[in-house]
């Protein structure tokens, strides 16, 4: 698929900016590797997450996967829907199926991640190695 | 004759109905229940009925407990035996999980642990009125210490992860007596799921060590990481994959330099006992699975029991009570031990699990090696037939097990889920699926003593079928299987909205209940 | 070995099919040194008739012909003959962990209706599967409480059992809890005043028992708002499970501990038992152990399978909620058919008479000169003597008369010096209660 234009990082979130906030996902290729999504563990709002911890997790029946900040910020909004629905994240990774929406506390950081080519390349030579 | 006609139709359909009845659709014992029928009559009551407003006053639950069964005794005997008729079990075929040893549960065993006089009795009941159970457990002491080469045991841990606790918590003590309790226990790649999660709650910081190319723990590594916050490594021997931990004196030598200790997971005693013992390659601690090694029963998930076997300097630490012999040649219980770390449970230990257990090696005593021996054949006489069927990925001898990939198949669009839910269409339960980790889409498989060579046959053939299958009908293995009362369960349903309990239907409504 | 379907032929065919000489190759992977020559030594070969014979030497060298007393945590009574049938079945009895659930939907169903029945009798809203016994499910419930609420400070009653109270510790020890005790009041429950002045923003759990040590039941409400106004939950261990045939339901507490022996499981001796997990449904994913759901498969049918995995140690691991695997699914089976058995006139009635034995055994043994009660809170089956000698004399005098008497309070509680714990269930017989207050007559008029 074309990834859209976001950022990601090498454990499968994606991060779309828009000034300084930004939303936070898991990517088509994350969900599924992970399956049917059963539940979805997110911060408070209010929450400071730091790059690279966890900021929760993604559990299907099998599995759980838990969620890296892919950088620093706070927590503004938790997708709530996911509650009831968390089947959205498989059905849409991209768009309804978000997770958090956070007030980003350095947006020139996301030039450190990888763009949407950059990651198409990097899950397609995973997908060889595995083959 | 048109009669005739229209009831032979009815009847047909009712027949149909009929037999697909008795086993098919058994409901919940509630949803069985209508008010006023009983199972159960008790004697009258010889002394005068008390007054249970007056005597619990607030207290007293005003009507009996909403919902609960009302039935009569045929129809709890039907109940459930038709559920029973649901499963399977080892008295009816192989199971060849691996490291599981589902072996056959002898019914001797059964028959012992509930004689009058053993399952009377009451652990607080005077020592002096309680020999005979303390002699069952001193000889079953005596007799795992034997198997294992070890120096004591406590036979307290309620199944094996309690006794990992248990070995884990021992080895703390041992380390803050000495003055520095340490803060990691190394822990294989290739680990059972018990092993990490009783570290975290023995207060240690799992770190995990990567095997090498061969499935064995990687000597280097092992150098690397062992230093002075090193409490201990747990290794399962024979590993995960079946395999030998060969290099089992130098990983305790190394251990031992640096003042950690060995932990055995003894879950693979299975292809040990009687052919050599832990205590002789520098284990410190163990814990064994009586409810594989053993023989006592799965029951569906237990009780199992977890007794654990030091070496002499982790002696004083043991939980309480330990069992103590006098003299006399009588026994006690000594609960005065300064240094224990406390008591894991309650009581003493699964005395009814323990009893079966000792049942067990009696019926044995020393040709159990020919259970072992006879384990091993199994193992590796199933490897040795479908080696080229299936992949494998580490090479090295198998012991009691044997731990295949799905690589081949694969390549048809087959994986080991898939394998294992065909092979249920044949009469087997599956194998153990994608464990250990190490090994992605694993098949393993451990066929233990108790298979006939007709058994192990049937069970090669299957898997030649099915991997037969994988390649020229790939969606017969995919939609497997075929042959069971429900299929393919929805378990991502029963996750995302779970459904823990029946409500009777007032309930449901929101009225009282 | 009977044991053994092989033949030495059937060996030697194996042996060739594999390609090894002698069965001593397979084992060529254990180092030379480690290898034993000789054959352990071990008692046996045994026949099954000597097998039985050896443990019914055994059970002779017990208590047979003693009338017993005790309770204090694991209690005598009937038990249907139809309970062992069931369990004796070769499906339920050597069957294996449902994790395949298409072949093992009697497991899980009866799974279901075990933990069904045990929300029923506590008034929660979700149980589990079973943990290996009461002590240890208190434990987990405590962590649980950890989890739930992030804090580390533990109030336990002191009249929950002494035993429990030690597993509670020994866990405690090596997670950073912090166990704070609280007192009894001289009625023998649980001092309020005392929770009320320990209870703060620190605290994960009240830990109380009820009915508790002593036999007396606890006033739940009061502790629980003491709790729930702190932001902490309440933890009720029960040991004696059919109380609850006659008592309200604990639907006060947030998780409720208990032990399920009485339900259809012989005391051997100290185990095994069935610990049950109950709590309200917000608190599921915290919860231990296996669950079963209810679901259906691709037809509509109706089916069960473990749910919630994902919280256990084979797919969390060191994430776990707890390292529990094997846990005690044919004891709870034993609950089960043993619940269904009774049904809800029966557990009702087997607790009516174990309170009327209760109450005329306290009756008869008031009368006995220099005999009072220990406690005045109300009572189920167990309540607490004050003696005028030490019991531990006094018991030695009933043993000869064949009477197991009552667990002695001073071990656990050293300034109830004189104070006896007296269980009757409903299988001790109106003459056998009689001969126990005679005989303790007799037994205090010895000279000391």
């Amino acid at each position: 698929m074309a990834y859209p234009q976001y950022r990601y990082t090498p454990q499968h979130e994606w991060i779309n900016a828009k000034g300084d906030t930004a939303t936070i996902g898991i990517t088509d290729y994350a969900q599924h590797e992970l399956g049917d999504v059963v539940f979805v563990e997110l911060p408070a709002v209010g929450a400071k997450l730091e790059k690279g911890k966890s900021l929760g997790s993604v559990e299907s029946v099998k599995a759980v996967s838990d969620i890296y900040a892919p950088t620093s910020g706070q927590v503004i909004e938790a997708n709530g829907e996911l509650q009831n629905q968390p089947e959205t994240i498989n059905s849409d990774p991209h768009g309804a199926g978000w997770l958090v929406k956070i007030k980003l506390a350095d947006p020139a950081d996301l030039h450190t991640l990888m763009d949407a080519a950059a990651y198409e390349a990097y899950i397609a030579e995973k997908k060889e190695a595995s083959a | 004759m048109p009669v005739r006609s229209v009831l032979s139709n009815e009847m047909s359909e009712k027949i149909k109905a009929a037999s697909r009845h008795t086993s098919r659709n058994e409901h919940l014992i509630f949803e069985k229940s209508s008010p006023g029928k009983r199972a159960f009559d008790l004697p009258p009551l010889d002394v005068p009925a008390a007054d249970p407003k007056r005597a619990l006053g607030e207290f007293h639950r005003g009507e009996g407990v909403q919902g609960f069964p009302e039935v009569s005794e045929i129809e709890v005997i039907r109940h459930f035996t038709r559920l029973s008729t649901w499963n399977y079990a080892i008295d009816l075929g192989m199971y060849p999980l691996g490291s599981c040893t589902m072996k056959y549960n002898p019914r001797v065993n059964e028959f012992v642990a509930r004689l009058a006089g053993l399952a009377t009795e009451h652990p607080y009941q005077p020592q002096e009125l309680s020999q005979g159970c303390l002699r069952i457990l001193s000889l079953l002491e005596k007799c795992l210490l034997e198997i294992t080469g070890m120096e004591a045991i406590t036979l307290q841990p309620a199944a094996g992860a309690q006794g990992e606790l248990t070995g884990l918590l021992l080895v703390r003590a041992f380390h803050q007596k000495n003055g520095n309790p340490r803060n990691k226990v190394l822990i294989p790649d290739s680990a059972h799921g018990t092993n990490p999660a009783t570290v975290v709650i023995a207060g240690y910081e799992v770190e995990n060590i990567k095997s090498n190319a061969e499935g064995q723990v990687d000597i280097g590594k092992l150098r690397e990481q062992v230093n002075e916050n090193v409490a201990a490594l747990m290794l399962t021997n024979p590993s995960t994959l079946g395999i030998f931990e060969q290099q089992i004196p130098e990983i305790a030598e190394i251990l031992h330099s640096k003042g950690a200790l060995l932990y055995m997971d003894g879950a693979n005693m299975n292809a040990l006992t009687g052919v050599t013992r832990p205590g002789r390659m520098g284990v410190d601690v163990m814990h064994l699975n009586l409810h594989k090694t053993f023989s006592t029963p799965h029951g569906g998930g237990g009780p199992g029991a977890g007794p654990v076997a030091i070496k002499k300097f982790l002696e004083p630490f043991l939980p309480v009570p330990v069992l103590v012999e006098k003299p006399a040649g009588t026994f006690a219980l000594d609960f005065h031990r300064k240094e224990s770390i406390g008591r894991v449970r309650a009581f003493g230990g699964n005395f009814g699990v323990l009893v079966r257990a000792l049942a067990y090696i009696l019926a044995y005593g020393p040709e159990v090696r020919q259970a072992t021996e006879d384990a091993v054949l199994n193992a590796n006489y199933i490897r040795k037939q479908l080696e080229g069927v299936f992949d494998l990925p580490y090479t090295r001898p198998s012991m009691h097990e044997v731990v295949f990939s799905d690589a081949i198949q694969k390549r048809h669009g087959v994986n080991t889920m898939d394998i294992a839910k065909r092979l249920i269409d044949y009469g087997f339960h599956p194998y153990t699926t994608a464990f250990p980790l190490i090994v992605p889409g694993a098949l393993m498989i451990e066929p233990t003593e108790s298979e006939s060579k007709e058994e192990c046959d049937y069970f090669i053939d299957a898997m030649k079928s099915i991997a037969e299958e994988a390649e020229k009908q790939p969606e017969l293995v995919k939609t497997a299987p075929h042959t069971t009362r429900v299929r393919r369960l929805d378990e991502v349903g029963a996750a995302r909205k779970p459904i823990l309990r029946w409500k009777s239907p007032e309930k449901v409504s929101g009225a009282t209940g | 070995m009977r044991y053994l379907p092989k033949s030495p032929t059937e060996r030697e065919q194996m042996l060739a099919a594999i390609g090894a000489e002698s069965i001593d190759e397979l084992f060529a992977s254990v180092p030379e040194a480690y290898r034993l020559k000789e054959p352990l030594e071990l008692p046996g070969p045994l026949s099954e008739a000597e097998v039985i014979q050896y443990f019914q030497a055994r059970a002779s060298e017990n208590s047979a012909g003693y009338t017993s007393f005790l309770g204090a945590g694991i209690y005598a009574h009937l038990r249907s003959v139809v309970t062992d049938t069931i369990l004796q079945r070769g499906e339920f009895l050597t069957s294996y962990t449902p994790y395949q659930a298409e072949m093992a939907q009697g497991t899980l169903q009866a799974i279901f209706e075990f933990q069904t029945l045990m929300c029923q009798l506590t008034g929660q809203e979700v149980a589990n599967a079973s943990m290996y016994d009461g002590s240890t499910a208190t434990t987990e419930a405590v962590l649980m409480a950890e989890r739930v609420t992030g804090r580390q400070r533990v109030l336990v009653a002191r009249s929950v059992h002494p035993e429990y109270r030690d597993v509670l510790r020994t866990y405690a020890k090596n997670s950073g809890l912090h166990l704070v005790e609280v007192p009894f009041t001289p009625s023998g429950t649980v001092d309020l005043n005392a929770v009320q002045s320990l209870v703060n923003d620190d605290v994960c759990a009240v830990v109380v028992q009820s009915p508790n040590f002593f036999g007396a039941i606890e006033k739940l409400d009061g502790l629980a708002d003491l709790a729930r106004n702190a932001g902490a939950l309440l933890v009720v261990a029960i040991t004696e499970a059919l109380s609850l045939g006659l008592l309200k339901p604990p639907r006060e507490a947030d998780i409720v501990a208990m032990e399920g022996q009485s339900f259809g499981l012989a005391p051997s001796y100290g185990g095994p038992f069935v610990g049950v997990i109950a709590s309200r449904e917000k608190y599921v994913r915290q919860m231990p152990g296996r669950l079963a759901g209810q679901t259906t498969d691709q037809e509509g049918r109706r089916g069960f399978v473990l749910t919630l995995a994902t919280r256990e140690q084979h797919i969390r691991r060191e994430k776990a909620t707890s390292n529990i695997c094997t846990n005690q699914a044919l004891c709870a089976l034993a609950a089960t058919v043993h619940l269904s058995l009774l049904g809800k006139a029966g557990i009702r009635e087997m607790a009516a008479q174990n309170l009327a034995k209760a109450q005329f055994a306290l009756q008869e043994l008031e009368k006995v000169p220099g005999v009072k009660r220990g406690f005045s809170a109300p009572f189920f089956n167990e309540f607490v003597l004050e003696l005028p000698r030490s019991v531990r004399l006094v018991n030695a005098e009933l043993l000869k008369s064949k009477i197991i008497g009552p667990y002695v309070l001073g071990a656990a509680y050293p300034e109830l010096t004189k104070h006896a714990l007296v269980c009757v269930t409903e299988t001790i017989p109106r003459s056998e209660i009689e001969r126990f207050a005679t005989e303790l007559k007799m037994a205090l008029e010895v000279p000391v």
